[in-house]
């Protein structure tokens, strides 16, 4: 039977949330589904996965034991253990490790690839996905022996389905290393969680008038769960935050459950990041900003009166479902 | 000392903010504005700072489009390319064709000492050209890359990953770098530069003369539709405290996300 790979992402030994619903969209198919673990626990990825039907997982190890993240080096032993496993369909996330694998194993197997696709078809190799800065939906057909897709964040919601998983490895056979090295990973820390797959996310633009004032957001996000904080374009390059909480064309492009736009105009291209969301709610002084049009719900207020009301309300839900 | 060769792949692109019309069923009316792709403006700064720490070196746009991506090689010339390449093709082509064109352009025309390219297209958002591309010479590539340094025979990049995390890679020359947007701040052209870059040579080759046979393997647009905006925006009004508690209720028993 023809069988899917699941490349699956971890996080501080974890594996990340978003690959439950990766699993949940391949179950769907009925097809067969294998689970790639590059150099990180087979046995967590096990137990991770085996309720979201998961029915194998591959350990693969590429550069032996201890081997940090080379991505060239990976790509190279997930298209070979694709070749060991008979796979010619391969879905993976469209995070940053994902936009870094996924095109070098494309292109090794000269395979087409679609990433951030909203709707994956493993029986006709179909997508869907945004084209033009979120101003259509694309429909798209990829032809080959190989198939590859990035699926978007959250696209798909995760549901349960339990079986029981068998545990295979692969080893990659040791090469040069093609003139690409990587010579160490440098992390400032950074915040807890991605953008990309927050289920929440509460924005601030230019109306924010400050880096500072940020915290009324943070404040919010802390208060619940899966919350993540993003900016416009504008308050990125004022510095009130750094880039990576950019939402938007040349920013993040986020899929939550509910996006919170709070002093946000609703640019194309901020549009272009984030009009997938679930539900938009937005907080605007002016009646004729875009995004009031452009949202499910929205307040003509002073994000400066409601953002402390709103942590009082969300401290109080918290404190009363405990 | 031979010439350093720097490439910079260019794409023609609709202007972010323009209004797409969907025309049949597959493509969008061209008829508004087009640029060059934004990360693109970042590949070609750095590609002009380069030039000026490796003497003597130049820098050559290549793009695949139709003849109005004239236009967008104008500006690229305007922001630092000496010359550029036009592969004139009547219709859109995805990454697997376009790296495989590219490819055929540049080593017809030179040996690149480095390639530079954006980290991705914003029209069809592939994220994939450069790679493609890399494959297609047998050379290393790095993408998002957001600082570089070239050194005697390698290039020492920084690649932005998420929460902030960089990973430091060395690759060996030539290699293919993938512009990110904390490169650089793209340098606008001045006046003259503009005026100068009108007698600067596009060289146009047609994509037939490359000879290229279609790949097996691809992607094709069935059908483009305009993305349909089905919300219906209700106004939350009353205090700030009102508000407060309606979004709360919202986000409670509606989004039950908390
Ligand atoms: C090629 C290109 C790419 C781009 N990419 C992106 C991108 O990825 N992401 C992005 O966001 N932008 C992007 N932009 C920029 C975009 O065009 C807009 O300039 C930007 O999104 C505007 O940010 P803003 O909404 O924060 O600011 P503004 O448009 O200035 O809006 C601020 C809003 O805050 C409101 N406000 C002020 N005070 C308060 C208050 N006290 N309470 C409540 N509301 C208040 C105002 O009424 C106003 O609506 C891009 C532009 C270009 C040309
Ligand atoms: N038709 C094209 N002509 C020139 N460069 C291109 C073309 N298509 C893609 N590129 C380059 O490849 C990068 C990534 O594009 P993409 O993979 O389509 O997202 C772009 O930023 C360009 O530098």
């Amino acid at each position: 039977m023809e069988k899917v790979a699941l490349l699956i992402e971890f996080k501080a030994g974890r594996v990340k949330k978003a690959n439950f619903g990766m699993a949940t969209l391949v179950r769907r198919s009925g097809k067969a589904m294998c689970a790639f673990v590059v150099n990180d626990s087979a046995a967590e990825a096990q137990a991770a996965l085996e309720p979201y039907g998961v029915q194998q997982v591959v350990a693969i190890r590429s550069g032996g034991p201890g081997a940090a993240w080379d991505p060239a080096r990976w790509a190279r032993a997930i298209a070979a253990a694709m070749d060991r496993f008979g796979i010619t369909q391969l879905v993976g996330l469209t995070t940053p490790q994902g936009r870094d694998l996924l095109p070098r194993i494309a292109a090794q197997l000269d395979a087409p690839l679609i990433m951030d696709c909203l709707e994956v078809d493993l029986d006709r190799q179909m997508v869907k996905t945004s084209r033009y800065s979120g101003k259509t939906v694309a429909t798209i057909r990829l032809s080959g022996r190989h198939f590859i897709y990035g699926l978007r964040g959250n696209a798909v919601e995760a549901q349960k389905a339990p079986v029981a998983a068998e545990r295979l490895s692969f080893d990659d056979t040791p090469g040069g290393d093609g003139g690409f090295e990587v010579l160490e990973t440098r992390s400032d820390g950074g915040e807890a969680l991605n953008l990309a797959e927050a289920d929440v996310i509460i924005s601030g633009g230019r109306g924010m008038k400050s880096g500072e004032n940020f915290r009324l957001l943070f404040d919010c996000a802390r208060l619940i769960n899966g919350a993540a904080v993003g900016a416009s374009r504008v308050a990125v390059d004022l510095g009130w935050v750094p880039y990576r909480m950019q939402v938007g064309q040349t920013g993040v492009k986020v899929n939550p459950k509910v996006y919170i736009a709070c002093g946000i105009s609703g640019s194309v291209q901020h549009f272009a990041g984030m009009k997938s969301s679930g539900m938009i709610i937005a907080l605007n002084t002016d009646p004729n900003a875009a995004i009031l049009a452009h949202c499910d719900y929205y307040a003509v207020a002073d994000l400066f009166d409601v953002l402390p009301e709103l942590k009082r309300q969300l401290t109080a839900s918290m404190s009363s479902a405990e | 000392m031979s010439l350093f060769k720097i490439y910079v792949c260019v794409k023609h692109v609709p202007d972010s903010a323009a209004t797409i019309t969907v025309l049949g069923s597959d493509r969008i009316d061209a008829n508004v504005t087009f640029l060059i792709n934004p990360y693109d403006e970042h590949a070609l700064t750095e590609a002009a700072r380069i030039r000026q720490q490796h003497a003597p070196a130049e820098v050559v746009a290549v793009c695949l489009g139709p003849s109005a991506a004239e236009n967008t090689l104008r500006s690229a010339m305007a922001m630092g390319a000496d010359r550029s390449i036009l592969v004139v093709t009547p219709q859109d082509h995805d990454s697997i064709f376009t790296a495989r064109a590219l490819k055929s352009a540049i080593a017809q025309d030179g040996e690149p000492g480095i390639i530079l390219t954006g980290k991705e297209a914003i029209d069809t958002e592939g994220m994939q050209t450069l790679f493609r591309l890399a494959a297609n010479f047998g050379l290393p590539a790095a993408t998002n890359v957001v600082k570089l340094q070239l050194q005697d025979a390698a290039a020492l990049v920084e690649c932005e990953k998420e929460s902030g995390a960089v990973d430091v890679i060395r690759m060996g020359l030539p290699c293919v770098v993938g512009a990110g947007k904390g490169l650089n701040t793209p340098r606008y052209p001045t006046f003259p530069e503009i005026v100068k870059s009108r007698k600067k040579e596009v060289k146009k080759i047609d994509v037939a003369a490359l000879g290229i046979a279609r790949p097996a393997s691809r992607v094709e647009i069935i059908e483009l539709k305009p993305a349909v905006e089905n919300r219906a925006p209700r106004a939350l009004t009353g205090s700030a405290a009102e508000i407060a508690r309606q979004i709360a209720a919202i986000l409670k028993e509606e989004a039950r996300v908390i």
